[in-house]
């Protein structure tokens, strides 16, 4: 295996203080991108629930991979492709060990947490879902996480059914019951709210969905980037999320399917590295995981994603959920005090993540979006893929600030100042 | 960073934000268009009345951002008593200019220049864009004697 990028060390990430926790503003030395002005302020990222930034460490490994390793991977019986295969496959032995799945053969590469999805609905939904069947999706999903299912159901004659959310941004189940019925093949629900933040307790719902018998694919796309997630003691039956959301690279996502149901599963895309044996007449199917691998993956993006996972690992996803929960609260307390600001999603820092959308009662959050860039802060503002629930609290937009380990208090007083200062800009101060 | 800022945001393109000028309900009116911005979630309602050739009087009810206010207020503001023509001929050189395209010189945008800091935004020319599109498409249906779609920029 190739030694070349772990030789190219960059700063070492920062050490766990006794008694947990870590400093973000040594984790912001580790991100180059974060050491510069924006518009005459010093950058303040506050856009990580859309993509995280990348630190030094997975720069320099996509760079050392192109110098010294690149090359295809399980084809050359050269020593560059020996190198590529090994780094490739080593990551997803990281990734194995993160979300804490059984078999390295339950990960599969893909474009990204969208894709996954989409390879699931295809794939399995395709095979498992008719006329009159039901899949169950909630009310605050992604659209990642809506289409490919509105699509299925429309294909395939099913009808697709809503847990609705409640005035404080949880899932409402109290009718789940019946929502869940005899004829639901699939629930698929997000992990963590892009929008809300609301943390759902999945496991309830994958308890309830095995009752009748039907899978369950859990969205982590906000949720592995934050907190420890382990996949097998939430009893998912397909969990999947995006390397660039966790510091990793763009272009590579993850499914994780548990064995059984993977090899059930025909494939979703034909070609390259999927098959074992092919006549001209005649084609069998490679083994998990590379069946559902078809053509050249994203290689270095796999490569590199492995020291994103060492610099999460190394400071303990434990302490990042921590460090989140903590900035959660100072922000819903900074941005409670300004009474023009309606903040959505659950109050409580415990039950939800870094990511706070809200909206100002005078201001476009367009035209806030643009005067916080003009005071070096990052923000989101729109209906983050998310138009159906954007809709349903009321608004056409919203503004959205997220967090990630790099972020501090002072950030958060920062963009208190801009709100306000926004406010006098455009007149309502 | 006020001087990037107050390139998009003008004073007469607050002055119209803060009082938009066609906000009011036209009772009698002979056209009216919708426009929607799907991306922005931003909302026009125009409603035209004619008086022979010409607009007598318009209404411009808008929920967006303040460049997508204070265009279809600009827009209010310039196209009464103008014909049908004229107007298609203003709003398509705003487009133009919107898009950062040539302007033919002899039409005078008058206060219309407020809006061409817009084009340094490329993310917000559509918010600017929105109420041109509408009354075009409203003005040329009727032209054509039929009744406009739903507009829509992206």
């Amino acid at each position: 295996m190739s030694k070349v990028g772990e030789k190219t060390t960059a700063i070492p990430a920062p050490k766990i203080v006794p008694g947990g926790g870590f400093d973000p503003d040594l984790v912001k030395q580790n991100f180059p991108i974060l050491r510069q002005s924006i518009n005459g302020h010093p950058l303040i990222y506050l856009d990580n629930a859309a993509t995280t930034q990348k630190p030094v460490a997975v720069i320099k490994r996509l760079q050392a991979y192109y110098e010294s390793d690149n090359a295809n991977v399980h084809r050359g019986l050269h020593t560059l492709a020996e190198r590529a295969t090994d780094a490739f496959e080593n990551t997803r032995d990281k990734i194995r060990t993160f979300i804490n799945a059984g078999k390295r053969k339950e990960i599969i590469y893909t474009r990204g947490a969208t894709e996954a999805i989409n390879l699931v609905a295809y794939t399995y939904g395709r095979q498992n879902v008719g006329p009159g069947d039901r899949i169950v999706i909630t009310r605050m999903e992604h659209h990642a996480n809506l289409i490919p299912w509105l699509e299925l159901a429309r294909q395939n004659g099913a009808e697709l059914v809503y847990i609705p959310i409640n005035s404080e941004g949880y899932l409402d189940l109290s009718e789940i019951d019946t929502i869940i019925n005899d004829r639901t093949k699939i629930v698929a629900l997000t992990h963590m709210s892009n929008v809300l933040g609301t943390i759902n307790e999945v496991e309830e719902i994958v308890a309830l969905a095995h009752k009748k018998r039907a899978v369950c694919l859990i969205d982590g796309a906000q949720a592995v980037p934050h907190m420890p997630v382990d996949v097998q003691s939430l009893g998912a039956d397909f969990y999947v999320f995006s390397a660039h959301k966790m510091l990793g690279p763009t272009g590579l996502g993850v499914l994780y399917g548990r064995e059984e149901l993977l090899q059930a599963m025909p494939p979703f895309n034909f070609g390259g590295e999927m098959i074992s044996e092919v006549r001209f007449d005649k084609v069998t199917w490679n083994v998990l995981p590379w069946k559902f691998e078809a053509g050249t993956p994203a290689i270095a993006e796999a490569v590199a994603f492995a020291p994103a996972l060492d610099y999460l690992e190394n400071l303990g996803m434990e302490n990042i959920r921590r460090h989140e929960i903590e900035l959660t609260a100072y922000a819903l307390s900074r941005l409670s005090e300004l009474k023009h600001l309606t903040i959505y999603g659950p109050l409580n820092p415990e039950h939800r993540g870094g990511a706070i959308a809200f909206s100002d009662d005078k201001i476009h959050p367009h035209d806030m979006a643009t005067f916080l860039d003009t005071q070096g802060i990052a923000v989101r503002a729109g209906h983050h893929c998310a138009q159906p629930l954007t809709r349903l609290l009321g608004v056409n937009s919203t503004t959205r600030a997220s967090f990630y380990i790099y972020n501090n208090t002072n950030d958060i007083d920062t963009l208190h100042e801009a709100l306000l200062a926004a406010r006098r800009y455009f007149g309502h101060g | 960073m006020d001087e990037k800022l107050n390139d998009l945001y003008r004073d007469i393109l607050m002055d119209h934000y803060k009082y938009p000028r066609g906000n009011k309900n036209l009772d009698n009116f002979d056209l009216e268009n919708e426009g929607y911005n799907p991306a922005c979630g931003d909302d026009i309602h125009l409603k035209i009345r004619l008086d022979g050739g010409k607009i007598d009087d318009i209404s411009v009810d808008c929920i967006g951002c303040a460049i997508s206010v204070a265009s279809g207020s600009m827009l209010a503001d310039i196209v009464r008593g103008k014909s049908l023509e004229e107007v298609i001929r203003i709003a398509k050189a705003v487009k133009a200019m919107l898009k950062g395209e040539k302007v033919s010189e002899d039409i005078n945008l008058g206060d219309l220049e407020a809006l061409k800091g817009v084009s340094k935004f490329p993310v917000r020319i559509k918010c600017a864009l929105l109420s041109w599109t509408t009354i075009i498409d409203a003005l040329e249906a009727r032209q054509a004697g039929q009744k406009a779609e739903i507009s829509r920029t992206e």
